[in-house]
């Protein structure tokens, strides 16, 4: 009833954000000081920022006049890397990553595969992509093979540990039933386990596919093959409507693919 | 049911044979399409080396062993800047996505055929383009620096916020927004009192996942010279200064599964 008495006859005011008085005030100050300090410490040469609105405006305008015919020899050379490296290495990865999956998946592998298939993933979803194609470009040399193998790595990551998730949190009864009828393993996995993650399955795959070529667009930075080296180029020789080409197409195909993607998601689920 | 007639036993299958077929050309043309592929990936590859490639590897790893750990002192301020790209660029993306976000969303788009396709076109070319490529374009523009480094990922996390934002809008619970209508509000009244508190705990979900995010990307930005603790792996691969580079990968190592752990914990405390 007191709470009801001491509210009566006031003006309602919006309930704070954080309930605990210390705790916002503790906050607040707290990203003050962040802020001051982080402001403190970034040197900004401001006249340089302003000397460079100018090429900033000259880019701009370059998206509306993008030159696609100048270098068009070697962008759609790097284009075709690009969709090269990312098919292949979809399809490594995808095949790879689905075992792993079945590993990770704590209702299937027993606990030393479990330990194992997850240790796998933790270090290919902890490795950035750029950081293991340096790595592998060291290794390997240049080229798009560094890229193939950096993407489907990256690919285990991601895709293993979602499947794994979608594994685990499966309807076991249609599993046991399959088991109930005398199937071996593998037909457990095939018949039983198989058709309750396909959509999901499905639907990762191709948005992996989508971000494998969002990827292998800056693995040609550190010489992992694909379009980025031809970017960087136009980069370096201040050539924007190059890059804005580029960059156009790889808006575009990006695009294309989220849309297919969403048309394929729709269908299956 | 697709059934199978075998010497007058009825055997069931799981699909009739026009299905196997398309299934079967369907993996006909993919079988193709990736031997096409991998042959023009092994053409431009130099077989040589990669046949080398155990012997070079074993070789790094013996330079990179055991990581030179006094040059731990030199990473503080690189540490500092990187975490300070990847605050400071979601802080910058965030108010950016917010606008971009109430614009995007059928429910609170002033129109859906003129501002909606605008917005919709910001945030699909936003998150479509790399961290790195928008650090590359921006250098090249306002010169190397931590500066860049933020501008970059505030670019590159509009795209990504706004999206998982304007979703959180469209999702939102017409009965509450119809009440602070109904007492007469205006509509930045109902914005604030209808839809805003309906989509906190969704933004301070999504602000923290994308710092997490921004935290693994911000570390290899220096790369391209965007300042961050990529400017002292790059440096330190230049001139092959492993022990270095092994020891700045741990620190990023360490880096990534701290943000990730930060992240998991405050979402779980907001949701």
């Amino acid at each position: 009833m007191s709470d009801v008495d001491l509210r009566v006859g006031k003006p309602w005011k919006k309930p704070p954000l954080v309930q605990r008085t210390w705790l916002r005030w503790v906050l607040v100050i707290g990203v003050i000081a962040y802020l001051v300090a982080a402001y403190m410490t970034i040197e900004v040469n401001w006249s340089r920022v302003y000397e460079g609105l100018e090429r900033g405006k000259k880019f701009v305008l370059a998206f509306t006049d993008p030159d696609f015919s100048s270098r068009s020899t070697d962008i759609w050379a790097g284009m075709i890397e690009s969709i090269i490296m990312t098919v292949t290495s979809s399809v490594v990865g995808i095949a790879i990553s689905i075992p792993i999956a079945l590993g990770a998946a704590r209702n299937i592998a027993p606990l030393p595969v479990y330990l194992v298939c997850r240790s796998i993933i933790a270090i290919s979803r902890a490795l950035q992509e750029i950081i293991v194609a340096i790595l592998l470009v060291a290794i390997f040399g240049f080229g798009p093979l560094a890229g193939f193998l950096t993407l489907s790595f990256a690919t285990i990551g991601f895709l293993s540990k979602l499947l794994a998730e979608d594994i685990e949190s499966m309807d076991r009864s249609q599993a046991e039933a399959i088991k109930a009828s005398g199937a071996k393993w593998l037909q457990w996995i095939n018949y039983g386990v198989q058709p309750q993650v396909m959509p999901r399955l499905i639907g990762l795959s191709i948005y992996r596919v989508d971000i494998n070529f969002r990827e292998s667009a800056i693995l040609g930075l550190v010489g992992a093959g694909g379009i980025g080296a031809t970017l960087n180029t136009a980069f370096d020789r201040y050539e924007y409507d190059t890059a804005a080409a580029i960059l156009l197409i790889i808006i575009l195909i990006v695009m294309a693919l989220e849309y297919i993607s969403g048309i394929v998601r729709e269908r299956v689920q | 049911m697709p059934v199978q007639d075998l010497k007058g036993r009825q055997v069931w299958q799981r699909r009739s044979g026009r299905e196997s077929l398309a299934h079967w050309v369907m993996w006909l043309i993919g079988v193709a399409v990736f031997a096409y592929c991998w042959q023009q990936i092994s053409a431009s590859t130099t077989w040589f080396f990669v046949w080398d490639a155990p012997r070079i590897a074993n070789d790094i790893w013996t330079r990179a062993t055991p990581p030179r750990w006094e040059y731990i002192t030199q990473l503080g301020k690189p540490i500092w800047d990187t975490l300070n790209i990847a605050t400071l660029g979601t802080l910058f993306a965030l108010i950016l996505a917010v606008p971009v976000a109430f614009l995007a969303a059928r429910n609170t788009t002033p129109s859906v055929y003129l501002v909606r396709p605008v917005a919709l076109l910001i945030i699909v070319s936003t998150r479509s383009i790399n961290s790195l490529i928008w650090a590359l374009l921006l250098i090249a523009i306002i010169g190397p620096g931590v500066f860049a480094g933020v501008i970059a990922i505030a670019i590159r996390s509009i795209g990504f916020c706004a999206k998982l934002l304007y979703e959180a809008i469209e999702e939102i619970d017409d009965t509450q927004v119809e009440a602070i209508t109904a007492t007469g509000a205006s509509r930045w009244q109902v914005m604030a009192y209808g839809i805003v508190p309906q989509i906190m705990p969704a933004f301070a979900g999504i602000a923290v996942f994308r710092w997490d995010i921004n935290v693994r990307e911000s570390t290899v930005l220096g790369l391209v010279g965007a300042g961050g603790i990529g400017l002292q792996l790059s440096s330190s691969l230049n001139v092959l200064a492993w022990p270095q580079v092994s020891l700045i990968l741990l620190v990023i190592l360490a880096a990534v599964v701290i943000s990730e752990w930060v992240s998991a914990k405050v979402r779980g405390a907001i949701i």
